[in-house]
């Protein structure tokens, strides 16, 4: 059982952890940026080109990259509560795909990088919405049900998404796939996203306990007085507007919402009320360490931050996989 | 003093299939009252709705003197524990981590399980045999041993009425009379009341105040055990002849 005070401990300790990442962030990169240069460029308004690329470039691609992961771990988190299925992710029900589409279909008409903004945000509520209303349909709300239904709604996003790539313009493809795979490149303002994180954490912590107990069936949950029902509606749309600001931002980057609660899980139990600051901790350094290889590793070419998410992300996958054969 | 559980003009159904029609009991402070019945008469959903988990098709319950809607969740959760059927463990949990569910209801928004309470949940893994396994993982443990377990949390939870679905399933003989001695222990020295689905006559017999048989198509008798467990109202409810034998002042059944 962890206390109140390891509690603390861990999530202290993930703190440093992401605070590290964001100052590597800010340092790394085709121009080196000493301490001492970048502390007079974030507190000391120092000016010069160092000065500039840090506060106008890197803080806030580096911000985006921390909320997105953030945001992707916590949704990946709760969905894995919400489907009571450690293997679901925050893409499990179809909102990537939404986005997507909507991304994708921005893009095919050329339309400015708001719009393709726009369109992401409400793909993902569309297809939030449709896989709600769906699976709601008989007021029968299973997790079966609703895992079908996104699969069925993600299944179908993906086809629109072919088509999209199979009719676009040569010079729109790129772009479109770094999309698909995730970029922080086009990220824009990190403040949307971090709000949404915000939100987020303090939406879920008070009713921590509450999704311990969703983990342990419905009727179990509902006869310790916790409201079930409400329960899982919001957490379902809390985790899909999480998704959802994560993916406008940052494109659909794969793994992060999987591979972290996962880990977070293992070195710390699955007591929820440490479980959830952490993912989100661990997730928002993980996405931020992964953006700064993705555009140092061959730098000045920079990487999809997705392609690097995935290779970090199947290894440790398949071994967990072999590891706990207790998956389901 | 008010009843525990009070039942009134309960009319229960699943679907088309009627489990309940017109029920009607006070379970007092101190009882055991046995539900017996077939496989799909409905006696889960029965519990259920004594719960105050399921909405019954008419009819009044009051726990404590009061209808589920007036107590809220969180007060109906302090007075009444449910032991489900199935015990769900998607994730990796350990014993003294499950046994400490039971106290969710009597912590605050933000609190945490406290000295207090594990020194309850301890307690509970002791009456059920568990002692010293609080560390170990519940997906290391037997059926028997996860049954044991779910209990020890529905004792930590602390609630006057117990509504227990199959509390002997997965159990060895030694454990089902040992769980059945617990929980009369409880009736007799806390003044709690417990409803419980029971398969076994015998155990029913022995360690009931009352029982429930339900026959199927509405039709439900309830009343003190010995006027209630008699052979051919089994017969008719099992629908296999039981014959009744007496040693001493004993009684048992036997099927045929």
């Amino acid at each position: 059982m962890p206390t109140r005070r390891r509690a603390l401990l861990v999530i202290l300790l993930l703190a440093l952890l992401g605070l590290a990442s964001l100052i590597a962030a800010l340092a790394a990169g085709s121009l080196p940026v000493a301490p001492a240069e970048l502390a007079a460029a974030l507190f000391g308004g120092g000016e010069g080109v160092a000065a500039d690329v840090v506060r106008e470039l890197r803080l806030p691609r580096a911000l985006a990259a921390f909320a997105c992961g953030a945001l992707l771990a916590l949704a990946g988190a709760l969905m894995q509560v919400l489907l009571r299925n450690p293997l679901a992710d925050p893409y499990v029900l179809g909102i990537s795909g939404g986005a997507s589409v909507g991304a994708l279909a921005a893009m095919l008409f050329g339309l400015p990088l708001v719009f393709v903004h726009g369109g992401a945000f409400s793909g993902a509520l569309a297809a939030t919405l449709l896989v709600f209303g769906l699976a709601r349909g008989d007021g029968s709300w299973t997790q079966t049900r609703l895992l079908l239904t996104g699969v069925i709604v993600a299944a179908g996003c993906g086809a629109a998404v072919a088509l999209i790539l199979s009719v676009a313009p040569e010079r729109e493809l790129r772009g479109m796939l770094f999309w698909l795979m995730g970029d922080l490149a086009h990220a824009g303002s990190a403040w949307p996203a971090l709000a949404m994180l915000a939100c987020g954490i303090l939406a879920t912590l008070p009713f921590a306990r509450d999704l311990n107990l969703l983990a342990r069936g419905d009727l179990a949950a509902r006869a310790l007085g916790v409201p079930v029902a409400r329960l899982r509606a919001g957490v379902y749309l809390l985790a899909s507007l999480a998704t959802a600001a994560a993916v406008t931002t940052a494109g659909s980057v794969g793994f992060v919402g999987l591979i972290v609660p996962h880990l977070v899980r293992l070195a710390i139990g699955n007591d929820q009320r440490v479980l959830l600051p952490a993912a989100a901790l661990a997730g928002g350094a993980l996405l931020t360490l992964a953006d700064t290889l993705a555009r140092t590793l061959f730098g000045p070419q920079q990487l999809p931050v997705g392609v690097l998410t995935a290779l970090i992300g199947v290894p440790v996958f398949l071994f967990l996989l072999t590891r706990s054969p207790k998956t389901s | 003093m008010t009843a525990l559980l009070t039942v009134r003009d309960l009319d229960v159904n699943i679907g088309n299939v009627r489990v309940a029609a017109g029920l009607g009991f006070d379970l007092a402070a101190g009882e055991r009252l046995a539900i017996l019945g077939r496989n799909g008469t409905g006696k889960t959903t029965l519990l259920a709705t004594l719960a105050g988990l399921r909405a019954p098709e008419a009819g009044a319950l009051a726990l404590c003197g009061e209808s589920y809607e007036a107590l809220g969740t969180r007060r109906a959760a302090q007075l009444r524990g449910l032991l489900p059927q199935g015990h769900i463990d998607a994730f990796q949990s350990t014993v003294l981590e499950t046994a400490l569910i039971g106290r969710h209801p009597h912590l605050g928004r933000w609190g945490w399980e406290g000295r207090e309470d594990e020194r309850l949940a301890r307690e509970a893994l002791a009456a059920v045999d568990l002692a010293g396994l609080g560390a170990r993982e519940v997906h290391t443990l037997s059926g028997g041993e996860r049954q044991r377990l779910a209990i020890a949390a529905l004792l930590a939870q602390q609630p006057k009425l117990y509504l227990l679905d199959e509390p002997l399933a997965h159990l060895d003989l030694n454990h089902q009379v040992a769980i059945l001695e617990l929980l009369s222990r409880r009736t007799r020295e806390d003044g709690v009341g417990i409803v419980m689905v029971l398969h076994d006559v015998n155990f029913a017999l022995r360690y009931a105040d009352r029982a429930l048989l339900l026959f199927g198509e509405g039709r439900t008798q309830e009343g003190p055990v010995d006027a209630v467990l008699r052979a051919e109202a089994l017969t008719r409810l099992f629908g296999h002849p039981l014959r009744e034998r007496r040693e001493g002042a004993a009684r048992y059944f036997l099927p045929d």
